[in-house]
């Protein structure tokens, strides 16, 4: 349905993409990831035929975008980041237009009523486009790319600014379309690309990093056998940290300790990796027993789509702590939230990521 | 190409630009007619015409300045670029949409010949060749607004840069006539706007004339779509 073949872009010097190959089939749900200025955008600009690829080959539904531009573009329905709206239209006269550019031959009114439907707006098709908030100015940017049922949808962070509940509508949405449509996604939200996306092609710096489902990229990355584990110490104060990181330093086929955050009053968290092929549960229980200490909590932690993705991004071990911290911080800030409101200054910008996974987290529930 | 248009005219009157022209133009036609027509006491409209262009000038970049440049700012570009159609009909369409309210504008001295009409004689074919003679500068004028409009982001800009660019035009004549060298003074004076109007509002009928103002029409078009495809290459 979609074949890119050794995809450039350069702006002078930069390379925002750099001999990028995939195709996508019918009926397929690719999820596009990767980080800010990773060439996604740029991407989807040049497949929709907005920007033209330095060289390379676009093939949309066997038509390539460069030779038949206005062939290739009538397969595909474009949701860019920012929705292309006319603020000073009303959603009605908006969808009309965009069925008249198209050139449009299902009927007219029972198509927009459709596609209305579909993207909830049909209770706004009279107010003008400039008083409706974010998430409808979405909606409606996603009803704009279904008019004339276009073969490929081609989303560019589709739940921008959207609430919980419409963000599962829209992930429910683009799962239904991808029965009948292609479409490929992009998004920085990783919940999201997992729950929706067949496949996942993470991007960064110009090139594919990888490719493949979830799963098939996770088990191609992870060998590591992390845990966490909260122990209560006798004396409940900082001295029982270093004294408990010692002791399971001490523990045969444990490579790695660290304390974490202070979580409850004078009890850490303790993130434990261990050698392949090594279990160390039981070790660490009977420490603890001996030692007359308790364990409140053990959690072992699988690769997430969010590890591998700090891991293919960075590229290096490091990656996997800094997304532990993260982890913790977001703990933190869900903790926060529930009693003050306060969140220091350097935690502000990972408090956000984490108050949108969390969003993410307590929609999927 | 229609759809662009439909939405271009809307566009005009929402955002009140087509308001601000059609006042303006009726404003000033209105005051030039009572001054230099019912003023002077003649049934001949040519020197209501010939000062209204000074007054299209400074018009036509109001019209034109939002067309592009603010598809670009909003980023509706996108929508645009990536629909099925070509560069050609994205730019035509917001060229006679303009066009089309120049016309209108201009139409209004059909009211003005009523008038002339009950107190004496209207001289049709000299008011058609001034309409016409009008019909031609604005569609002249509009292709370069349109063009300027193409390169920036900023509205205002475009109608800034627009009313200098339009009003260098109108001085062409005088400017060139101070320049020492013969063929340089005679190779601007040949290309220059106003005199080449005044001609055909004085009733001179001159296909050249036509011919030229049509050319730069087209001309500028292009230019406007070789500026939207090169962007893609950019």
């Amino acid at each position: 349905m979609i074949e890119v073949k050794n995809l450039c872009k350069c702006y002078g010097d930069k390379k925002a993409v750099n001999d990028i190959s995939f195709s996508v089939g019918k009926g397929e749900i690719l999820g596009f990831l990767g980080p800010n200025g990773a060439g996604k955008s740029t991407t989807m600009n040049i497949l929709t035929g907005y920007i033209s690829s330095t060289s390379g080959q676009v093939l949309i539904n066997g038509v390539d975008i460069l030779e038949d531009p206005i062939g290739a573009k009538a397969n595909i329905g474009y949701l860019p980041e920012i929705p292309p709206l006319y603020v000073d239209m009303t959603v009605d006269a908006y969808l009309n237009f965009m069925y008249d550019l198209k050139k449009c031959k299902l009927t007219r009114k029972a198509h927009l009523k459709e596609i209305c439907d579909i993207c909830k707006i049909s209770h706004v098709r009279e107010r003008l486009i400039r008083n409706l908030s974010k998430g409808y100015k979405q909606r409606v940017g996603l009803a704009q790319a279904l008019i004339n049922n276009p073969p490929v949808l081609i989303l560019d962070e589709p739940t921008v600014g959207l609430d919980p509940s419409q963000i599962i509508e829209i992930r429910t949405l683009i799962k239904k379309l991808g029965k009948n449509h292609t479409v490929i996604l992009s998004s920085h939200i990783l919940p999201e690309i997992q729950a929706v996306c067949d496949r996942i092609i993470i991007v960064n710096k110009g090139v594919i990093a990888a490719d493949g489902t979830a799963s098939e990229i996770a088990d191609k990355l992870t060998n590591e056998h992390k845990m966490t584990v909260r122990i209560e110490g006798t004396k409940r104060t900082a001295e029982d940290k270093n004294e408990i990181v010692t002791a399971l330093k001490a523990i045969d086929g444990i490579k790695y300790v660290r304390a974490d955050m202070e979580r409850e009053n004078g009890i850490y968290d303790y993130d434990i990796e261990s050698e392949e092929g090594i279990d160390v549960r039981r070790a660490i229980n009977s420490l603890c027993r001996d030692k007359n200490w308790n364990i409140l909590m053990l959690q072992l932690s699988d690769m997430t789509l969010e590890d591998i993705f700090m891991k293919i991004t960075t590229g290096d071990m490091e990656t996997i702590k800094t997304s532990n911290e993260k982890k913790a911080s977001l703990d933190n800030f869900k903790i926060s939230i529930t009693g003050s409101m306060d969140v220091d200054d350097e935690n502000a910008e990972e408090a956000e990521e984490a108050s949108e996974t969390a969003a993410e987290e307590g929609g999927d529930e | 190409m229609g759809a662009i248009f439909r939405r271009e005219m809307g566009a005009f009157f929402t955002s009140g630009i087509a308001y601000v022209f059609l006042a303006g133009f009726a404003l000033f036609s209105g005051l030039f007619f009572s001054m230099s027509v019912i003023g002077s006491g003649v049934s001949d409209m040519s020197p209501m015409f010939s000062s209204m262009f000074i007054i299209v000038v400074f018009l036509i970049p109001i019209l034109t300045m939002r067309l592009l440049s603010e598809e670009k700012k909003n980023r509706t570009d996108q929508g645009l670029l990536t629909a099925p159609i070509s560069l050609s009909s994205i730019v035509l369409g917001k060229y006679f949409a303009a066009l089309a309210l120049f016309v209108i504008a201009e139409s209004i001295v059909f009211i003005y010949s009523i008038i002339i009409a009950l107190c004496g004689q209207v001289i049709w074919s000299t008011l058609l060749g001034n309409y016409f003679a009008m019909l031609f500068l604005g569609a002249a004028f509009i292709a370069i607004g349109l063009f300027i409009s193409s390169l920036t982001e900023n509205q205002m800009a475009s109608a800034v840069i627009g009313m200098f660019v339009l009003f260098v035009l109108y001085l062409m004549d005088s400017l060139a006539a101070n320049i020492p060298v013969e063929f340089i003074k005679n190779a601007i004076i040949s290309a220059a706007f106003y005199s080449k109007y005044l001609e055909l509002t004085r009733g001179v009928f001159d296909l050249s004339t036509i011919v030229y103002f049509i050319s730069i029409a087209v001309l500028f078009n292009f230019f406007t779509v070789r500026v939207l495809d090169k962007r893609r290459w950019a």
